[in-house]
């Protein structure tokens, strides 16, 4: 075996997102989630990651902001840790483990001081954590007390109610409320709803901000809120009743006069609080809502989607920007792909949709919408699936497929082709080819020709043809452009085709009919040979590259690789693995065989001419790695360390059973990659708008050392309604912001300030002596404007006047 | 939130034949003018020079019309038997014809009586025609022989036995007043020179020979005899240049299109097929109610005159040009109103910040319908008349959408007789559309079901549901006769193609074939089938 000792298998990229709900900072500029075993912080205004809190070694399960200060938030892990954060700057502040070792926290509230962490032994269990005020970064805690046990897993079944009075938790048809300072529980059962089938049972919980209030949502899409629970008997609740199937999480508003909720529809719907007749929606946000959550302040929604997606919402239900992650769903149709152009790795994203995700940037570019139908979101739907897709050598064509299969006789098959469009940037559907074949499509692939343009695409089916598709220049010149059409179909003893592959220079293509490969020229369609390693089916196909041309490569179900000679139409070399999946590196001669081997997958990197193995990696991970990619490098790498060299002209990522996208680098590389790293922070300062840069100048007028400004926080200490008019001072303000034409007018300005001062000072002596001083402000202010040149004698005799004045409105009034 | 996506409306490709610039130009002829002549209509010759009336030969009369009359302008009724091949002079002033009785007669366009009457053939005469240099006639007879004859002195000049069967087609070239060629039913064309006593060029056409013509520049002949036309390169020897067998009988006729581009033939299969003179291939076809035995084309293609055996004689005139029509709407009174475009005057400046309005997206009603999820609603505007008649393919699409979504059998429960029997009558119009049928068996069966227990109550209904019941068994033994078929032709591919020994490699004596058994390639038939189904 080769030494792999510095060449490391690491995650990269496309982590979940929409694990727990996120959690939006007090002033709505920042979003955290929970993303494998790091905290992504997001700006909600960009959607641009700001940067990640890492730590963690194990995947997070819980992000929630401290309650005492606004900055710091909170994350628990699987790993049994909680740790404290500072997410604006990234920094870790301080990290408690437990002593207990086998606790691993499932998901995190705060109460005031109190941090209560659902911990998981063998039943879940809500244990309240009090964390010791220590300089030091490491704590243990010690104080745990449990709460309540035997809760549901799901974090969304637990809620604390207003200023944390009493806790709420949902098992199936049960809600609990315990309330802290009575040490008292009460239970609430509901019936079974035997109708439908145990329909009501309980999905997610949340509690009035302000009142006793509780709303639970259940599984038949039905919202209760319960209130005046503080009693066993006389409880009561009402019923919401809009989504269809169940509600899948709820949420109030800060203050309490809305209610969201969102589920399997994809809609966010939106309560009054006790007018919930009147409901707004937004439609159609993408995959099922799993989580909401919302800012302290409000002003920002944000949703978690089943499809990794994130979107934030205004508060008046508008869609301000999504967060988008790589969508993995529930099964990777498609094969892993590389865009030729972009090298974006392509595979089938939320229903219909391809998309392409670039994974140097670890973003989304975009989806490209294959089935362009409208989608469904009702659960037990057969919908339209993009199963297969390919790419030619140069980008300039996509083929895809997409079924629908409702019963085996009615399979909706579309097999679609698509244009690059220097114009549009983008893939644009040339021909739709509707029931390509009869049966499922199982190989779609390209010749890879590497100038000019590709026109030929082979597809194998089980109805057990393969045929050959050919672009066809338009028959009459009034036709828009070329489209494609069936060239040949081929057969061979009516056996099913299971895979096909074209050799480097695209003169030959093999396609395999079980345990039988035929090679065919696509010259004239002409069989030339076949060749066959019995027993076992082929699975799979890969011809050499470069100078190992003359190979071809199967890997059959009968745990083979064999590899033939197209030279002399001989077996060159058998061996005995259990293939899973085979794979070429477009840039070099390295082949990489996936091998399943007890429970775990091996890989093994090997040059078809040669006997030892470059490379090989036991024990990846456990279970079958059905896709993987050679992605090409932007930079080739000069490794000349013989373990890592196969590495020099490719990444290769592979997906695992349970959808981490891993990949291997190199010792040199990681250390290149961390030297590299820097901490990104963001200011906190205001953002640069004109009117700051206005304000700031004037601001910086207002800081001038002539002491002149003192009134401006005497102003704004001063009681509202001892002011003079707003429309006074506005004047004043807006007079003040103009720019001074010449010096004298500035020091009239500060003439003016000073008498402001003056004026204000008497002003509050004044509003000692009477309580309606209020309609005499307007003349003194006048007076001291228009005539700034008075003397301060002159002003007093005024004001004395203006007491008479006052004296003669009283002696009206009364 | 992305917005909602439309129904997506598959386009189906045209079926039949394309619309190409051809089809454009040939289709925009009138519907034709029919005039019933009293036989079978032999000849038509258009004048050469304006008004260009044209003669028509049918039975013992040649009728001149003018191009816009439908009343002969002239009859020229002398004949004592039938006449044949009533030709102008090329400046339009004198016609020739024969006649069953063998006398050639030639006569003023003005006149009535025959100017002079030719003598001298034992037979009927079928073939008349002026050289170039207008003093002379060429006739051809059932005698076998060729004449040619002096008009003044109404002479004899030269005759030619060289045929040994009837002449019926005959033509002088229009650059050489010696020359002419002629075709006859020994299946041979020759070619003479006046100043030579022999043909100085025979050609063999293969077939009897019923229709020759010269290209404007005499280079190429064209014949045409039993279901071939055929080109032939004179300046090369009369070599054959194409063999064009695209009517399925005898073709009667040639003629070329004003500007020699195209080749028109007609024949007894009552079509009348247009080729393109370079590529030779068919470009638009005409058909006819009967068996054709002339065709003619106007100056500038103006008009075609076919005439046919069932003494009907149909002109098409050529619709008038889209320039013509636009200079009429010229003419029409502007509108007395005027228009302000708002702010339309505004220049934008550079820096001005331009706020767009959200698009709102247009739906047509169906998608109204199904993004309020009212299927039955959304069903109903797509089975409007308008759409069920003109576009299937919507309403198909509409069913379809309903179906992926789950909710067909919700639209289609519910309703009462009068749109149960829209739905049925929907059914019927298009279940048996290949491009439909997956989608309506479905929505078919389905109605089925849900209203089984309702057959017998509504006469309308039942005879809907009998008549769906017939169109299905005809349609199955359709494509039970089409699997018929299909079977006869893959066993007569497979015999007819040879077996092909595979190259046995080492491996290929160890991967379990049998040494002997040659690999069927069942590939070339298989490719040749899809064809047949095209």
């Amino acid at each position: 075996m080769v030494e792999h000792g510095d060449v490391r298998v690491v995650h990269k990229g496309g982590s979940k997102i929409n694990f727990r709900e996120p959690a939006l900072s007090t002033d709505s500029r920042f979003l955290l989630c929970a993303s494998g075993e790091s905290v992504k912080v997001f700006s909600t205004a960009t959607e641009e990651c700001l940067h990640a809190l890492q730590g963690h070694t194990d995947l997070i399960t819980g992000v929630l902001l401290r309650p005492s200060n606004h900055l710091q938030a909170y994350s628990c892990s699987l790993d049994g840790t909680v740790r404290l954060w500072d997410f604006t700057d990234g920094i870790l502040i301080r990290w408690a483990k437990s002593n207990r070792v086998n606790i691993w926290c499932c998901f995190i509230y705060v109460w005031t001081v109190h941090l209560h962490v659902c911990a998981c032994t063998e039943l879940f269990q809500l244990v309240a954590v009090h964390l010791p005020q220590c300089g030091e970064q490491l704590v243990e805690a010690k104080e745990l007390s449990a709460v309540l046990s035997n809760i549901s897993s799901n974090p969304a079944a637990s809620a604390f109610g207003r200023e944390g009075q009493y806790i709420v938790s949902a098992k199936p048809l049960q809600l609990e409320v315990y309330f802290f300072k009575k040490h008292k529980s009460y239970s609430f059962f509901l019936k079974k709803d035997n109708q439908k089938g145990g329909k009501n049972t309980f999905t997610c919980i949340t509690c009035h901000p302000t009142e006793d209030c509780i709303a639970s949502g259940h599984e038949d899409g039905k919202i209760r809120l319960w209130r005046n629970f503080n009693h066993r008997k006389e409880y009561t609740y009402s019923t919401l009743h809009w989504h269809h199937s169940a509600v899948s999480s709820l949420r109030f508003t800060p203050e309490g006069t809305n209610l969201l909720s969102g589920g399997v529809e994809s809609v966010l719907v939106q309560w009054r609080y006790n007018q919930e007749s009147q409901r707004d929606f937004l439609p159609r946000l993408g995959g099922a809502i799993t989580h909401i959550s919302v800012s302290p302040d409000g002003a920002l929604f944000c949703t978690s989607h089943s499809d990794n997606k994130i979107t934030i919402i205004q508060s008046c239900v508008k869609v301000s920007a999504v967060i988008q992650g790589l969508v993995k769903g529930d099964r990777i149709r498609t094969d892993l792909m590389i865009e030729p152009r972009s090298k974006a790795l392509v595979l089938n994203g939320k229903p219909g949709h391809l998309q392409f995700y670039s994974l140097q940037r670890d973003k989304l570019l975009y989806n490209l919408d294959i089935v362009q139908q409208e989608y469904i979101h009702e659960s037990g739907l057969e919908q339209f699936e993009v199963v297969m897709a390919a790419f030619d050598a140069s980008g300039s064509w996509l083929a895809t497929v997409e079924e629908r299969k409702q019963k085996a006789p009615e399979l909706e098959l579309n097999l679609k082709l698509w244009a690059f469009d220097d114009q549009k940037q983008s893939f644009v559907l040339n021909t739709t080819i509707s029931a390509p074949h009869e049966g499922r499509i199982t190989a779609l692939c390209f010749p890879h020709v590497s100038d000019g343009q590709t026109t030929m695409l082979v597809s194998t089916s089980r109805d057990g043809h393969f045929k050959a598709w050919q672009l066809a220049a338009p028959a009459h010149t009034e036709d828009e452009g070329p489209s494609w059409s069936c060239d040949f179909l081929g057969a061979y003893h009516s056996l099913v085709p299971e895979c096909c592959c074209f050799s480097a220079d695209s003169s030959l293509l093999a396609v395999g009919f079980q345990e039988v490969v035929t090679v065919w020229t696509p010259a004239s369609w002409e069989l030339l040979t076949t060749l066959s390693q019995p027993p076992g089916a082929v699975r799979d196909l890969c011809f050499g590259r470069l100078s190992c041309s003359k190979y071809l490569l199967g890997a059959t179900t009968s745990r083979l690789l064999c590899c033939w000679n197209l030279l002399t139409c001989s077996l060159e070399w058998v061996t005995s693995m259990d293939v899973s999946l085979l794979l070429a590196d477009p840039l070099s001669e390295n082949m990489a065989a996936f091998c399943f081997e007890a429970g775990s997958t091996d890989l093994f990197v090997f040059k078809p001419g040669e006997p030892r193995p470059l490379f090989s990696h036991k024990a990846l991970c456990s279970g079958r790695v059905t896709h993987a990619v050679f992605v090409p490098r932007e930079v080739m790498l000069e490794s000349c360390d013989e373990a890592s060299q196969w590495l020099n002209c490719s990444h290769l990522y592979f997906l695992t059973q349970s959808m981490d996208l891993l990949t291997f680098i190199t010792k040199a590389e990681e250390d290149k990659l961390t030297a590299s790293s820097k901490q990104l922070v963001v200011s906190d300062d205001v953002a640069m708008t004109p009117f700051h840069l206005l304000l700031g100048k004037h601001r910086d007028q207002l800081e001038n050392p002539q002491g002149s400004n003192v009134s401006l926080p005497q102003l704004l200490q001063m009681p509202a309604h001892v002011l003079p008019s707003a429309s006074f001072l506005c004047s004043m303000f807006v007079q003040s912001l103009l720019i001074s034409v010449n010096k004298p007018s500035e020091q009239n300005k500060e003439k003016e300030e000073e008498m402001e001062s003056e004026k204000e000072e008497e002003d509050s002596d004044g509003e000692m002596e009477s309580r309606i001083s209020r309609p005499e402000h307007m003349p003194s202010g006048e007076s001291g404007c228009a005539a700034p040149a008075l003397t301060k004698e002159e002003v007093r005799e005024l004001r004395r006047l203006k007491k008479l004045d006052h004296s003669w409105m009283k002696g009206l009034l009364d | 939130m992305a917005s909602y996506k439309p129904t997506n409306i598959p386009v189906y490709p045209k079926l039949g034949e394309k619309v190409t610039e051809e089809t454009l130009y040939w289709k925009n002829y009138k519907t034709p003018i029919q005039i019933k002549e009293f036989g079978a209509v032999s000849n038509i010759h258009f004048s050469p020079v304006t008004p260009y009336n044209f003669a028509v030969t049918a039975f013992t009369r040649i009728h001149l019309y003018g191009l816009l009359s439908q009343e002969p302008v002239k009859t020229f009724t002398r004949f004592k038997d039938t006449a044949y091949c009533g030709r102008f002079r090329s400046d339009g002033q004198l016609l020739v014809a024969g006649c069953e009785d063998s006398v050639v007669r030639l006569f003023d366009v003005s006149g009535k009586v025959a100017l002079r009457m030719f003598k001298g053939h034992t037979k009927a005469v079928h073939v008349t025609d002026f050289t170039s240099d207008r003093y002379q006639i060429l006739t051809g007879s059932d005698d076998y022989t060729c004449c040619l004859w002096d008009i003044p002195n109404s002479a004899q000049l030269n005759t030619y036995q060289e045929h040994t069967d009837y002449i019926r087609c005959g033509v002088t070239s229009q650059l050489n007043r010696d020359l002419f060629v002629t075709g006859s039913y020994d299946h041979s064309l020759k070619v003479f020179d006046a100043r030579v006593d022999k043909s100085v060029m025979t050609i063999n056409h293969g077939h009897p020979v019923e229709s020759l013509l010269l290209y404007p520049s005499e280079g190429l002949l064209v014949s045409a005899g039993g279901r071939y036309v055929r080109v032939w390169d004179l300046l090369k020897g009369g070599q054959p240049l194409v063999s064009l067998k695209n009517h399925h009988k005898t073709v009667t006729c040639l003629a070329l299109s004003s500007n020699g581009q195209r080749l028109l033939s007609g024949s007894l299969d009552r079509h009348v097929k247009v080729y393109n003179t370079t590529s030779y291939k068919v470009v638009h076809n005409f058909d006819y109610p009967a068996a054709i035995l002339s065709l003619a084309l106007a100056p500038e293609d103006e008009s075609i005159v076919v005439g046919m055996t069932n003494s009907i004689l149909s002109i098409k005139h050529r619709k008038p040009s889209e320039e013509a029509k636009e200079t009429a709407g010229h003419q029409r009174r502007r509108p007395s109103y005027r228009v302000y475009a708002h702010r339309k005057s505004y220049v934008p400046k550079q820096d001005d910040y331009l706020v767009s309005k959200p698009v709102r997206q247009h739906l047509a009603k169906y998608d109204k319908q199904l993004k309020k999820f009212n299927v039955s609603k959304a069903l109903d505007t797509a089975l409007e008349t308008w759409i069920r008649g003109r576009k299937p393919e919507i309403t198909v699409a509409v069913i379809r959408e309903l179906d992926r979504r789950g909710t067909l059998k919700n639209a289609l429960a519910g309703r009462d007789e009068q749109e149960l029997s829209r739905l049925l009558s929907f059914l019927i119009a298009n279940l048996v559309d290949a491009r439909f049928a997956p989608v309506l068996i479905t929505a078919a069966e389905m109605i089925l079901d849900i209203y089984q227990s309702i057959i017998g109550q509504s006469p309308v209904v039942d005879k809907q549901l009998l008549h769906l019941q017939s169109l299905l068994e005809r349609e199955l033994d359709y494509q039970k006769d089409l699997l018929e078929v299909l079977g006869m032709l893959d066993t007569m591919f497979a015999s007819s193609l040879p077996k092909i020994e595979l190259p046995c490699s080492g491996i290929s004596t160890s991967n379990g074939l049998p040494q002997g058994q040659s690999t069927d390639v069942i590939f070339p038939y298989n490719k040749m089938q899809s064809r047949v189904f095209e």
